[in-house]
């Protein structure tokens, strides 16, 4: 919403504050000003102009040579270039000196050999953006009406010295959608009183319910229609004083009658309609719902299909108007109208709104439906169009109004204590700074006791509980004034859940470990949304996507973190590593909300150790990745229940994967990104991981106890076996752990040789076995008995063999 | 014989100063004191002596023993201290090498953002509560006084699943969650940080995903004034003892009054490009909890009254580290995530 401090000032005082002032208060009491425009104060030098003659520049087709009295002893020489200059024009003249918007300024100049001293400037080169120009002028130079001065001042004419204060407003304050809502708010915070314009149109006696009948087919969309007839309109463009202010509202000038209505609705915000009464032909109007399927043709021209949920304004045989959003080409008023016919109605929002969105249709008048429009406005803006129709189209307003229907709601009463009042907000007041307030709103007061009751005037729909009573007493009296308290009562022990609490641990063990953590987005294109995934279903889609890319929820973290390190890698970072955090969606079928697990992944690539100077390097590999996983299952008290299974799934490199099982139970994958995709993604060699966050950090775990540190010496043995090259680390390890039985206290995997040592299709494998018996010292006799198993062991289900 | 003990004693001592090594310092020690050494021989020859000198000449003797073998111990000290020197200096490093890096990654700058907020409200005894981010439309909306058709819906755009599901468009439905299972009974005093998504283009200031941190407090008497003093304490532990905060009057439908909270700027009040020469940066949206969104969740609202914020993570961390573009925190450049590394 646009308010023009000229026109706001016809309403309240307002001429001690500046534009600023004003705006900062309107702010602080709870409507947002988000700028104020000063138009001219980027301009100068602007005056109105006389055209006395234009001839065609001698050197050049499209320009005129044109003599201008710019109100000094002699008219000055312009050249300008817009077609539809002309003598006996009056215009506004950038003089030479002048600064237009983006300080554009204007020198004396020589154009093909012509001397031109000055501008004569379009309105947008005054800074009137080209949508809001009336049309006749949008493409050239602007002619001021003939009740200008050559020399006065151009911007004061066209009402560029104004203040434009830009409100946002919240969808409460539609009561702010006029200059008369925004004149209470102002009178409120000033504590002043507001002038309100009292229409008394001078009536003819002819009597306009002969001239038209209304009848209403769906009161609940339309519960109240009012009608006043004009005749003998002559249709011309509307004062000049009526088009600056509403350009400067932000709506474009058009006519007498259409600008008529426009500034009405901004005045009073009841959008109104002009009909061309002679086009409605049957002077009868009838409103009900469109017949489904229904066509109609609205004022843009655009044949519009109409559904049987939207509401028409008709006469009686076709729709001449969309109900509160759009009116029709067939009953507009154009240059010819002679008899108009003016609807100020009250029309159901959601209707509207229905309407409004069907169609792509959203204009000043059905934002104001939609909202709800104050029904005691609708009889005062009717006689307010009539009265300047009378006044600025020459019209003959036929007596009375023509009215079906009623809509008279009983203002609001709300009640709340002083108390509870004071309680809600922590303050202090008394009762009569509260009635001082609502006085200021103009809202009737009583006072019972404790308790005062408020009539709320039905412009202000948003106030209906004792809640709103207390934001209206606090916006007016001041947050600032509000004490700084904190909670009273029983005080509670603050904290992160266990499982919180576990997600920081993992997040600070990985970090420790040298991965950084990334954030991508949840939404993604259907293709990456089921990559690399633990759990593939069909992905959860987004019903209106705003692009492919973001389509889907994602089943894992790890297409994205791939994207983030190709992202980086391309950056001259070669080296990653990445690890986040976050849930993925599985789908539970329709309208049931998707399973979230949370994962926690990461992907590495490039050096896991960086280049040293003393010659070592190491690039990431596999058993780095796995390493930072025990290490991390170690840290959750889980590394002797977490084991690891070769697998091949999609996306990874079928040789270098493994799944990473729980008790036994998968709970994750690492592997390498298989080199293709590693391709498509411009990477070298990386490594990725995924598992689930919620199942480690749910896992039962033993609580923390003390064990006796050993008393007993330990014996330690080392052996190299020879095994098939295919055997798994794990499968020994396994055997020699069954074998060993209690005594045997850790198993160390400390080398594996496969190479010209050895024979083909072998490797060796080599061990270092603790033996230690917590109750007392081993004997060598005791230790090579339980080895010896172990030998055997590992030759009769390995068929493993002591290396020579 | 005297003499002639004490002329060993003397060359002894001599040739000991002189040595040249731990081995030659040896050889002196068993050339003059060994079994075969003169002073040993010499004592060989006490037989001859009367009665009378033998003692005398013993206690010589051992004087001389004494003064070479501490003559030759203080060599040994010294060469052995020498032996270390030379040792030690071969053993010399450049110490400004650079040293053997040890990884370390960090969090995310909003990680750091959410755990700091997080902790600053654990330390007002608030507990943290998380909820889906696919929600059900009662949650997200209904029960938030936002019935369907309301004319403020249009004031998130939503992503939409289903007419009913949705991702949600901020944290409040974590509230609406934690209020129904509380049951009608206070207190709540939680805090609900989390992912949220809006249909928004992505550009410098918009994210179609972000996240949010909303604050709930119910309880017997919980005042306007409550939620000022919380915010007040926040923005001092987050941005500086020395700032302030402003409420402005606005409008969220779960929340009457409703009010804006800006927080006065690092500027000082001077106006700077932060503030758009203001002095305040908005940085929550804050209110008291609607009566019908505390009767939806099951609280009597003529005995309990509770307060609500929310702020978004990102907004907060561009603040506070002077980030330019919201889109930085999604891109996941190293060279924008390690400068959050560092221990503030």
């Amino acid at each position: 919403m646009f308010v023009s401090y000229k026109w706001l000032s016809e309403y309240v005082d307002i001429a001690d504050q500046t534009p600023e002032e004003l705006a900062e208060k309107i702010t602080r009491a709870g409507i947002e000003v988000e700028g104020v425009e000063l138009p001219a104060s980027e301009m100068k030098g602007i005056v109105v102009g006389y055209v006395k003659t234009r001839e065609q520049h001698p050197n050049a087709d499209k320009l005129s040579k044109c003599l201008v009295d710019i109100g000094e002893e002699e008219p000055v020489q312009i050249i300008c270039g817009a077609k539809n200059v002309d003598a006996g024009q009056y215009v506004a003249v950038a003089k030479t000196g002048a600064v237009l918007p983006g300080n554009f300024k204007i020198k004396r100049a020589k154009l093909r050999g012509e001397e031109s001293n000055g501008m004569i400037c379009s309105l947008s080169e005054l800074g009137i953006e080209s949508r809001l120009n009336p049309k006749e002028y949008a493409e050239g130079i602007f002619n001021f009406p003939t009740d200008v001065t050559p020399g006065e001042d151009a911007l004061a004419a066209l009402n560029r010295d104004d203040a434009i204060l830009e409100l946002s407003l919240t969808p409460n304050r539609s009561d702010a959608l006029s200059m008369i809502g925004v004149a209470y708010e102002v009178a409120a915070i000033l504590g002043r009183d507001v002038t309100l314009p009292e229409p008394s149109p001078a009536e003819a006696d002819e009597q306009a319910a002969n001239a038209v009948s209304i009848r209403i087919d769906a009161p609940e969309d339309n519960p109240v229609y009012v009608a006043r007839v004009v005749k003998n309109v002559k249709i011309g463009p509307s004062p000049l004083w009526m088009q600056t202010l509403l350009m400067n509202a932000g709506i474009r000038p058009h006519n007498n009658v259409v600008d008529i209505t426009n500034y009405v609705l901004m005045e009073y915000g009841q959008p109104l309609h002009a009909f061309d009464l002679d086009r409605v032909q049957t002077g009868e109007i009838v409103v009900r719902r469109a017949e489904q399927g229904e066509k109609f043709t609205t004022l843009d021209d655009a044949e519009r299909t109409l559904s049987a949920d939207q509401l028409v304004i008709t006469n009686g045989q076709e729709p001449i108007a969309l109900a509160g959003v759009m009116g029709g080409a067939n009953s507009e008023v154009h240059e010819g109208t002679v008899n108009v016919l003016i609807e100020s109605a009250y029309f159901d929002g959601q209707t509207v709104r229905t309407a409004s969105k069907a169609h792509g249709l959203r204009s000043e008048a059905s934002a104001r439906f939609e909202k709800g429009v104050d029904p005691s406005r609708i009889e005062a803006a009717c006689d307010r169009a009539a009265e300047l129709m009378a006044d600025l189209a020459d019209g003959r307003v036929l007596s009375g109004r023509v009215t079906a229907g009623e809509y008279n709601p009983e203002p609001k009463r709300v009640s709340i204590t002083l108390d509870r009042l004071n309680m809600r907000l922590g303050t202090d007041l008394q009762m009569g700074d509260v009635q001082d307030i609502f006085s200021r709103l103009k809202f009737k007061t009583e006072v019972n006791g404790d308790e005062i009751t408020v009539t709320v005037p039905t412009r202000r729909g948003d106030i209906t509980i004792p809640e709103d009573l207390t934001e209206e007493v606090a916006r007016l009296y001041g947050y600032d004034h509000i004490p700084l308290t904190l909670p009273e009562g029983e005080s509670l022990p603050g904290g992160l859940s266990p499982y919180q609490h576990g997600r920081r641990i993992v997040r600070r063990y990985l970090e420790g470990a040298g991965f950084t953590q990334a954030v991508t987005y949840s939404l993604t294109s259907e293709k990456r949304a089921v990559q690399f995934a633990l759990e593939v279903r069909q992905p959860v889609a987004l019903a209106m996507p705003m692009s492919e890319e973001r389509a889907y929820l994602r089943e894992s973290l790890l297409p994205h973190l791939v994207e983030a390190a190709a992202y980086n890698s391309a950056r001259q970072t070669s080296s990653v590593a990445l690890y986040e955090t976050g849930s993925i969606y599985l789908n539970e079928g329709e309208n049931v909300q998707p399973k979230e697990e949370e994962r926690v992944s990461g992907i590495v690539t490039g050096l896991w150790q960086e280049h040293l100077w003393q010659g070592e390097k190491k690039a990431a590999d596999f058993f780095a990745v796995k390493g930072v996983i025990e290490g991390l299952a170690a840290r959750l008290g889980l590394m002797e229940r977490l084991s690891f299974q070769k697998a091949a799934p999609e996306g990874f490199h079928p040789g270098r994967t493994a799944s990473v099982l729980l008790d036994g139970q998968p709970v994750g994958v690492i592997g390498q990104l298989h080199p293709a995709l590693a391709k498509e993604a411009d990477l070298k060699e990386a490594y990725l991981f995924e598992l689930k966050l919620d199942a480690l950090l749910h896992a039962e775990r033993k609580n923390l106890g003390y064990t006796p540190i050993p008393r007993f010496p330990s014996i330690s043995r080392d052996i190299a076996l020879v095994v098939d090259s295919t055997a798994e680390a794990a499968l020994l390890e396994g055997i020699i752990k069954e074998a060993g039985g209690p005594l045997l206290m850790k198993v160390h995997l400390f080398d594996v040789y496969e190479g010209d040592k050895m024979e083909e299709g072998k490797k060796s494998v080599a061990f270092a076995l603790t033996y230690m018996n917590p109750e007392k010292t081993l004997t060598d006799e005791e230790v090579t008995a339980v080895h010896e198993k172990v030998l055997a062991a590992l030759k009769e289900k390995a068929d493993a063999d002591l290396r020579a | 014989m005297e003499e002639q003990l004490k002329g060993l004693q003397e060359e002894a001592v001599m040739k000991a100063a002189a040595a040249q090594d731990l081995k030659e310092l040896n050889d002196i020690r068993v050339a003059y004191l060994g079994k075969k050494g003169p002073v040993t021989e010499v004592l060989k020859g006490m037989g001859k002596l009367s009665a009378e000198e033998r003692p005398k000449m013993g206690a010589l003797v051992n004087v001389v023993r004494e003064a070479i073998t501490k003559a030759i111990e203080t060599k040994q000290a010294s060469l052995e201290s020498e032996a270390i020197q030379k040792q030690l200096a071969e053993e010399a490093i450049d110490v400004t090498l650079p040293g053997r890096p040890v990884k370390a990654g960090g969090p995310h700058p909003l990680t750091r953002i959410t755990e700091e907020i997080e902790d600053l409200f654990i330390g007002m005894g608030y507990t943290v509560a998380e909820g889906p981010e696919v929600e059900q439309d009662y949650y997200n909306f209904e029960a938030l006084n936002l019935p369907k058709g309301h004319p403020a819906r249009d004031m998130q755009d939503t992503f939409y699943i289903t007419p009913e599901l949705l991702l949600r468009t901020h944290t409040s439905p974590v509230q609406v969650r934690t209020m129904l299972k509380h049951a009608g009974k206070g207190p709540v005093k939680i805090i609900c940080p989390g992912k949220v998504y809006r249909r928004d283009s992505d550009d410098a200031t918009h994210s179609h995903q972000f996240n949010q941190i909303e604050g709930l407090v119910v309880g017997e008497n919980i005042r306007m004034s409550d939620l000022k003093g919380t915010l007040d304490v926040f923005a001092k532990k987050m941005f500086g003892e020395d700032r302030e905060i402003r409420l402005r009057p606005s409008f969220f439908p779960f929340t009457e009054p409703s009010v804006e909270v800006d927080v006065s700027c690092m500027c000082g009040g001077k106006g700077c490009s932060i503030c758009k020469g203001t002095g305040w940066i908005e940085v929550l949206g804050a209110g008291m909890v609607h009566p019908n969104v505390l009767e939806m969740a099951g609280f009597d609202s003529s005995v309990y009254s509770g307060f609500a914020f929310g702020m978004g993570q990102e907004r907060i961390a561009m603040l506070k580290y002077g980030i330019d573009d919201i889109r930085h925190f999604y891109t996941n450049d190293l060279r924008f995530l390690q400068q959050f590394s560092v221990h503030e």
